[in-house]
């Protein structure tokens, strides 16, 4: 699925909102939204609620709570045969995440490639069908929405990619790809007035009014990813997952367009999750972060602390292993060298799903009992058994390297 | 003696209807035995197509290619092509960014160690695949038994980067370039090629020449850094000067732009403006002077020359008005005192 189908969900006629400028309406639509949506009853989200304000009550105060992931799965099937397709296994890409966003945060994903950063970001915003688990939106459980009012959520959610514009027809103007949404979301008015909307977001995002005419050839990477996010924001948006989104820019760029996404969040209230790679970036950017390992989360708090005191063995090994520009750091630094590679998620190790590279691991429990995430100081959570008597120094690496089965 | 010699290699694309366009343009620098040399830039600097014309490995048609490049006393630039494919993978070798496209697909990992070492080292096949087994050993391949028979796709993106490290070291060359080696990988697994590329130029005695765009890595690495920008050098420093005194506005700008994992929470960053599609030729100008913030007057009328930093030793410059300490501030909205060149701002 791409973001075109997300789009084309809407029914073709909507109703059209009252005729306001753009950054008003945007800045309106918490307002809007909470008015639109039908308020859930205790029952609806009871069963969720319990568990994620459980996991999350330090971490996010309960009633800022814009986005709730209760236990979401998302697994897919590995078909074989010819003629028929005959399932033979799953690959676990998430498998049982919970975390809570606060209106107006920014919530960092990291992890290696392959971990299910993208699948969780994907399976949040239903571009992916979850397997199991809950998502609540502003309160409303998003897998029983269907229709109009499924279109009218999934307007308030929207993605930015690492290179948005890289899959369209560039034989589309930027004019046309930021219509688009506003189309199939119904918020176009006159001519005029839509024409000075889009003038105003390009401005906002740094572009000039001329660039309406252009195509996306036409654009460096960084006014790309400038574009890509003024798409996502013709709809205004409250929760925008963005995955990737500086990857493939240089860093001079990739600067600007970080201060951006900060301007835009200041000046518009958005909630972010920002999906990367780049733990420095992701720790500039986030509020708190999450670090998943396959499939699941492993760690979160708040950003600050997961450099300055990891409490996961795969964290502290994460950390230990991005290069800092400082030359007298670097020399001195301590690095936590894992072995091997992620194991598949077709077929993770049984256990602690890090046991196979942890080198802390220990006989007994790790390779037997899955760790849950549990939380060891205020908002800082952590799925390792023995995370304290390794952080208190207690426990010692172990002096042979695993080497991956 | 330096191993390698770079002198004012320059590279010119032409194509039909398009003006030449200079990607490297009078480029020069050592590598010495056992010595790691960082190249770092963004993308289009020239870095990739400088090592490419050390190889010899630039499409013989649409460029040209002119200075010296000498290897141990020769000129390889002038080498007949036959005598330069010798030389390479025996003395010279390089790997890529992407390890999938520098292997063939349709052969086992072992075959294609094997060759190697048949080809460049005369080894019989018997003596060859012991020797490879040993190799994927040495560069952290668990199981190389097993592994020597697995095909390229076979093997995760760590995995194959070690494969062509092995390969590339497999005949103990006396120069290694690697061009972005780590960037299409995992920090864990970055970590782990890093270590073992340390361990080759600490153990063999290889000249390594570290291509990449993060700093990150060039400050773990590299014992001198060149920073380029349009395709030629503005700041060459050892790597403790570079990131304790960068006085190119440009290399100054860089370090503002990166968010670093041990820097305070909220910090701001502070970038360089504008994109190098900015830049103007270098011909009569600072090709950096459209995104400066440290523009003078002379940035648009002269080109600045590559001459020694106001601070520092061994510390090289090209700019008019370099960033220096006592400054007003850093990057892009850095220090603007008026100083005519480098020489007068002490
Ligand atoms: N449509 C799909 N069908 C089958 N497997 C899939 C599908 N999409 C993703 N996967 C698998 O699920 C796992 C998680 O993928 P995902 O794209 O979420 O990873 P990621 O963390 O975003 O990685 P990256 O950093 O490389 O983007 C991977 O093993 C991937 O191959
Ligand atoms: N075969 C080619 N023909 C024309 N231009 C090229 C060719 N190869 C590279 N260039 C250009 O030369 C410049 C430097 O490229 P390169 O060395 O690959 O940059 P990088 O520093 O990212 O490795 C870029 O502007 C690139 O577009
Ligand atoms: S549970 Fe065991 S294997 Fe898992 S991270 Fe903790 S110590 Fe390592
Ligand atoms: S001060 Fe002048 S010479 Fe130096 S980088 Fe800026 S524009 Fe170039
Ligand atoms: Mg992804
Ligand atoms: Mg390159």
């Amino acid at each position: 699925m791409t973001q075109d189908d997300l789009f084309a969900a809407g029914e073709p006629e909507q109703p059209r909102p009252e005729p306001a400028e753009l950054t008003e309406r945007i800045e309106q639509l918490h307002v809007e939204g909470l008015a639109e949506t039908d308020a859930p009853t205790e029952d609806e989200v009871a069963g969720g609620r319990a568990s994620a304000a459980a996991l999350s009550a330090a971490t996010a105060d309960a009633a800022d709570v814009l986005l709730e992931v209760n236990d979401l799965k998302v697994h897919f099937p590995i078909k074989r045969g010819v003629v028929f397709d005959k399932t033979v296994g799953y690959v676990y890409a998430v498998d049982g995440v919970s975390l809570a966003v606060r209106r107006g945060e920014t919530y960092g994903l990291v992890g290696e490639s392959g971990c299910g950063k993208s699948t969780l970001g994907r399976g949040i915003l239903r571009l992916e069908e979850p397997t199991a688990g809950q998502v609540i939106f502003d309160g409303v459980d998003v897998a029983g929405l269907a229709g109009e009012e499924l279109r009218r959520t999934r307007r308030r959610m929207q993605m930015v990619f690492q290179d948005p514009l890289g899959s369209l027809d560039p034989r589309q103007s930027v004019e046309s790809l930021l219509l688009e949404g506003m189309k199939a979301h119904g918020l176009t008015k006159g001519k005029i007035e839509t024409n000075r909307e889009l003038r105003e977001l390009l401005s906002s995002v740094g572009l000039p009014a001329t660039a309406l005419r252009k195509y996306p050839h036409e654009f460096s990477g960084g006014q790309r990813q400038r574009i890509g996010i003024a798409r996502a924001l013709t709809v205004g948006p409250e929760l925008i997952v963005a995955d990737e989104p500086v990857s493939a820019l240089d860093v001079s760029v990739q600067a600007q367009v970080i201060n951006l996404m900060e301007d835009l969040q200041q000046e518009r209230g958005l909630t972010y999750i920002v999906i990367a790679h780049d733990l420095a970036v992701v720790r500039h950017i986030s509020d708190r972060v999450g670090v998943m390992y396959l499939g699941a989360l492993v760690e979160e708090a708040p950003s600050a602390d997961v450099y300055a005191e990891p409490l996961h063995p795969y964290t502290r090994a994460l950390m230990s292993a991005v290069p800092v520009p400082d030359p007298v750091l670097e020399d001195t630094r301590e690095r936590i060298i894992l072995t091997g590679d992620l194991p598949s998620p077709a077929n993770p190790p049984t256990g602690c799903r890090f046991h196979t590279r942890c080198p802390w691991r220990q006989e007994t429990r790790c390779d037997t009992e899955r760790p849950v995430l549990t939380e060891l100081k205020p908002g800082h959570r952590v799925a390792c058994h023995y995370a304290t008597e390794i952080g208190s120094g207690r426990l010692k690496p172990n002096a042979e390297p695993l080497q991956l089965v | 003696m330096p191993l390698l010699e770079v002198e004012d290699l320059g590279v010119e694309f032409r194509r039909r209807g398009l003006e030449p366009f200079r990607a490297v343009d009078g480029v020069s620098f050592d590598v010495d035995p056992g010595q790691t040399v960082g190249l770092v830039g963004e993308s289009g600097c020239g870095k990739s197509v400088t090592s490419l014309a050390i190889m010899r490995l630039l499409m013989p048609r649409g460029n040209r290619v002119t200075g010296r490049v000498s290897f141990d006393g020769t000129d390889l630039l002038r080498l007949p092509i036959r005598d330069m494919r010798d030389r390479r993978g025996r003395d010279l070798a390089m790997i890529f960014q992407d390890p999938l496209s520098s292997l063939n697909p349709v052969i086992s990992i072992g075959l294609q160690v094997t060759e190697v070492l048949q080809r460049h080292r005369g080894m019989k096949q018997s003596a060859a695949r012991a020797e490879a087994r040993d190799l994927l050993d040495q560069v952290g391949i668990p199981d190389p038994d097993r592994r020597l028979k697995e095909y390229p796709h076979q093997l995760s993106g760590g995995m194959r980067q070690r494969a062509l490290i092995a390969m590339a070291v497999a005949c103990r060359p006396r120069l290694l370039i690697a061009d972005e080696p780590t960037t299409a990988l995992d920090v864990t697994i970055q970590a782990q090629i890093l270590q073992l590329l340390g361990t080759l130029v600490r153990e063999n005695g290889t000249a390594l020449i570290m291509i990449t765009h993060d700093l990150g890595v060039v400050a773990g690495l590299c014992d001198e850094v060149n920073v380029l920008y349009g395709g030629r050098i503005v700041e060459r420093a050892n790597r403790h000067e570079l990131f304790a005194t960068p006085q190119h506005p440009y290399t100054h700008g860089l370090l503002a732009s990166i968010p670093r994992l041990d820097a305070p929470a909220g910090e701001r960053l502070h970038p360089v403006q504008g994109s190098v599609s900015d830049n103007i030729p270098w011909t009569s100008a600072c090709a950096f002077a459209p995104r400066c913030g440290n523009e003078v007057d002379r940035c648009r009328s002269a080109s600045p020359e590559l001459t020694a930093a106001p601070l520092g030793h061994g510390h090289q410059l090209r700019c008019f008005n370099p960033v220096l300490p006592d400054g007003a501030g850093v990057g892009a909205t850095g220090g603007s005192a008026p100083v005519d060149s480098a020489g007068e701002a002490l």
